[in-house]
């Protein structure tokens, strides 16, 4: 690829004494928006941890423009311009919504100011004295990315974004991806929910028992539509 | 494997039954009561994870009982020994049945807080004898006469059956089907309530055999010793049963009774460093949470398996 | 009425003191034991400075917190960082044994008899019901106005955000390129150095011994569960008010006085388990 941002190479990794990554592999190339598809305990979760150094042990090559970051703290992978949007959220319940929004410290220029995010998610605005767990689902998954949008990263993780969340919930969370990615992010989305993902995705990674095993390009999802439903047996 | 067990059993006895024309009676007396009281304090935390901090409190009043009755009601030692061991299991019922109402470090810190009070009442309660102590307790025969105990050699083996009894009382509790509850509830606590079982119950009952045992320790201490003073219920006292449990091994059997020689041993020893005993004690705290936190028993149950063991077993932690 | 604003002083100390226990433990998940020879650590410089070098109360106000803090900056990073990840009564265990060998060191250097520091402040204010010693009321103002100022560098500042993040989820915050364990060291080291200070302010009431701080732990111990560790105010509210208990006990039932404490903290278990300002578990 001409210009890869993020290359994963023969990445393992382990929580305690269970092996949950074997050697996995993929790229990203700048701009680009990925998906990583595949069943619950695939390995997706773990992927993106990974990527973000969190894990307890991790082997193999991962490197952000042109830099190896295996065997960095994750402070440090998240100052070469790395955002982690976490499944669970991460929203915390002692700090208040702007407190929260503030708290990513910038680690590169170029990120956005705090208005541009409170004009991408007026309700956040709204409600910007309010503890951050007193939010409603949909506001608190708005408030987990618009966090990672101050920062100046260039690559997003984004761990099911719409995961519990009503369809209109969805849709707008759709909308803010397909934004960010025409302001030039490059995001690396794990989703459940294909419909959603196959809507705003470049492409698709496929996992399976902590491996990759397939890559399909999003112009070709229609040919390959009852491979990929075995492939998440749906 | 059986065979060597009976041989380390009775090397074992036989020591303990000839020592005392080897080694000062009152030094192995005074360091069977403090394993005893090691024991009680690790049976808590070894087999509850209940930490406490304040077993001093059970120790010292113990002594205080002890000597009250056998002095001031000049009443015979079997009764001083039962007055020192109901006297600790009744403060082991109320601190107890307040402490666990909180679990892990809150806990310690209670029981700790408690045992401050009561030094705090020892100090100022008229039958302590403040600063001074309770000196001069007189030493009665036992068994209405039938056993003397001025001789430590004949006291020594009073002792010394009095160790046993309470070693082997702990011995039976963790063997039994309660011990078995407790220790599932250790675990895990949710399951075993789950299941049905009333932890708090299981965890005072605990509680109070250990204040118990660490009761009959420090009354026997004072009957050995002849007093009872404000070191045996001091936060100190309480750190250095800690100590003792800590150095042998939490949760190993033998342990405490290991670590209580260790350090009586260590303080004959350095008795003329002064303080600086202190700062020994603590760098052995220090030494032992950084890097052996098994203690010298547990430590050397592991080199001993990796030595017989074939391959060295992975993921041990 | 006079014991009961002296009972004031008294809990200023175990405020300040119980904030700091408060603060360790959110970031730390240690009890710090050693935080009795910490603020005997800030009597003794500050007692040290004077006589050997001079420097008087109000500059020691400042540097002996910061000698003892930086202490502990070292403490963390040599021992403290090593057990994070161990149960909590290990930390209890290792802060307990640094207590032994800082108190141990103290008494075997000057040995455990104390030495009278003088007051800075003398003559006394009257309050309208009473004459209290400047001094003392000096300390009592002092301390809440730090009480409170943690409260606001907690509560209301970038970094007490990172503080209060990084206690929640420490694993994320460092995600997000926070490096958590300075903060933590940051945070023993500022915890450390508010035991120091409180020391400082009570060289002049107490004798500076090496013991001094051993009986006042105990009793904070008893605060923080009186409280619970969950929250600042509660701890600052906690501390002063049971001063407040103390010097009314010492009015009504002086040979009471030193038990009270516990004698609450064993009503508050029975009440309500989880502190007057704590969480269930």
């Amino acid at each position: 690829m001409a210009d890869t941002l993020l290359k994963v190479d023969g990445l393992q990794a382990w929580y305690g004494e269970s092996h949950i990554l074997h050697g996995i592999g993929f790229e990203i190339a700048r701009g680009e928006l990925v998906t990583l598809l595949g069943r619950n305990g695939a390995g997706k979760t773990t992927t993106l941890k990974s990527v973000m150094g969190i894990v307890e042990k991790r082997t193999g090559s991962v490197t952000f423009d042109g830099r190896e970051t295996v065997g960095l703290p994750s402070d440090q992978i998240a100052r070469l311009g790395l955002a982690y949007c976490p499944e669970e959220r991460g929203i915390f319940s002692s700090l208040n919504v702007e407190e929260n929004l503030l708290l990513p410290p910038v680690v590169r220029p170029g990120g956005m100011s705090l208005a541009e995010i409170y004009q991408l998610f007026p309700n956040l605005m709204e409600r910007r004295r309010s503890q951050g767990t007193k939010l409603s689902g949909g506001e608190q998954q708005m408030l987990a990315i618009g966090r990672i949008l101050r920062t100046g990263a260039s690559l997003l993780l984004l761990d099911e974004p719409t995961e519990g969340l009503a369809p209109v919930i969805v849709q707008r969370i759709g909308d803010i991806i397909h934004q960010l990615k025409g302001r030039g992010f490059t995001i690396l989305l794990v989703e459940q929910n294909f419909h959603f993902a196959a809507t705003v995705a470049d492409r698709h990674y496929v996992m399976e028992d902590g491996r990759v095993v397939d890559m399909i390009a999003s112009a070709d999802v229609q040919q390959n539509i009852g491979k990929l439903q075995a492939y998440l047996g749906v | 494997m059986s065979g060597q067990r009976i041989v380390v059993a009775l090397v074992l006895a036989a020591a303990a039954l000839a020592a005392p024309w080897f080694a000062y009676p009152v030094f192995l007396m005074t360091a069977l009561c403090f394993a005893l009281f090691a024991c009680a304090f690790n049976l808590l935390l070894g087999y509850a994870g209940l930490m406490s901090f304040g077993h001093a409190m059970f120790f010292g009043t113990a002594g205080y009982f002890y000597g009250h009755v056998v002095k001031e009601w000049a009443m015979p030692p079997e009764l001083g020994l039962l007055a020192g061991v109901g006297g600790a299991a009744a403060l082991g019922v109320v601190t107890g049945a307040l402490a666990i109402r909180r679990q892990g470090i809150y806990f310690a810190m209670i029981t700790l807080a408690f045992a401050q009070m009561i030094f705090f009442l020892c100090v100022q309660a008229p039958f302590t004898h403040g600063e001074d102590g309770l000196q001069g307790i007189p030493r009665r025969a036992l068994l209405g006469g039938l056993i003397p105990t001025k001789d430590d050699r004949v006291l020594y083996y009073v002792v010394l059956a009095i160790f046993l009894f309470g070693y082997f009382a702990i011995y039976r509790f963790i063997h039994s089907p309660f011990g078995q509850i407790l220790k599932a509830i250790r675990d895990n606590e949710q399951r075993a309530v789950s299941l049905g079982y009333e932890a708090d119950r299981y965890k005072l009952l605990a509680f109070v055999l250990s204040a118990a045992l660490a009761g009959l320790a420090g009354s026997t201490k004072a009957m050995v010793l002849q007093f009872a003073t404000l070191t045996d219920v001091s936060a100190a006292m309480s750190g250095e049963v800690v100590l003792m449990a800590l150095v042998g091994g939490l949760g190993t059997i033998v342990g405490p009774v290991v670590g209580a020689f260790v350090i009586i041993t260590m303080q004959n020893y350095l008795a003329s460093a002064g303080e600086f005993v202190l700062v020994i004690q603590g760098a052995i705290f220090v030494v032992i949470v950084i890097a052996f936190r098994k203690g010298l028993v547990g430590e050397l149950t592991e080199w001993w398996r990796r030595r017989s063991a074939p391959r060295p077993a992975a993921g041990d932690d | 009425m006079a014991q009961v604003a002296l009972g004031l002083v008294n809990g200023a100390f175990y405020a300040m003191l119980s904030l700091g226990l408060a603060v360790i433990f959110g970031m730390l998940n240690v009890i710090n034991f050693t935080h009795g020879a910490q603020f005997m650590m800030g009597a003794f410089a500050a007692w040290l400075m004077l006589g050997i070098l001079g420097v008087p109360f109000w500059a020691s106000l400042v540097l002996a917190p910061i000698i003892v803090g930086l202490i502990g900056v070292v403490l963390e990073k040599l021992l403290l960082k090593r057990i994070y990840h161990l149960d909590h009564l290990y930390g209890f265990l290792l802060t307990f044994g640094m207590a032994l060998i800082i108190e141990g060191m103290f008494q075997w250097k000057w040995g455990s008899s104390g030495a009278p520091y003088p007051a800075p402040i003398t003559g006394g204010t009257d309050l309208g019901f009473m004459i209290m010693p400047s001094y003392r009321l000096f300390v009592v103002v002092a301390a809440l106005a730090i009480c409170l100022a943690t409260w606001y560098g907690i509560e209301r500042t970038k970094l007490g955000a990172y503080l209060r993040a990084a206690t929640e989820n420490p694993t994320l915050v460092r995600a997000f390129g926070i490096n958590v364990p300075r903060l933590i060291t940051l945070t023993y080291g500022l915890g450390v150095g508010l035991a120091a200070l409180a020391g400082v302010l009570a060289a002049p009431i107490m004798q500076v011994s090496p013991l001094m701080g051993t009986n006042l732990v105990l009793v904070v111990f008893a605060v923080v569960v009186i409280g619970g560790m969950g929250s600042i105010m509660g701890s600052i509210v906690t501390g002063f008010g049971l001063g407040l208990v103390e010097g009314l006990t010492k009015v009504y039932y002086p040979p009471a006085a030193n038990t009270v404490i516990f004698v609450v903290m064993a009503i508050v278990l029975l009440v309500k388990p989880a502190g007057l300002f704590g969480q269930a578990k």
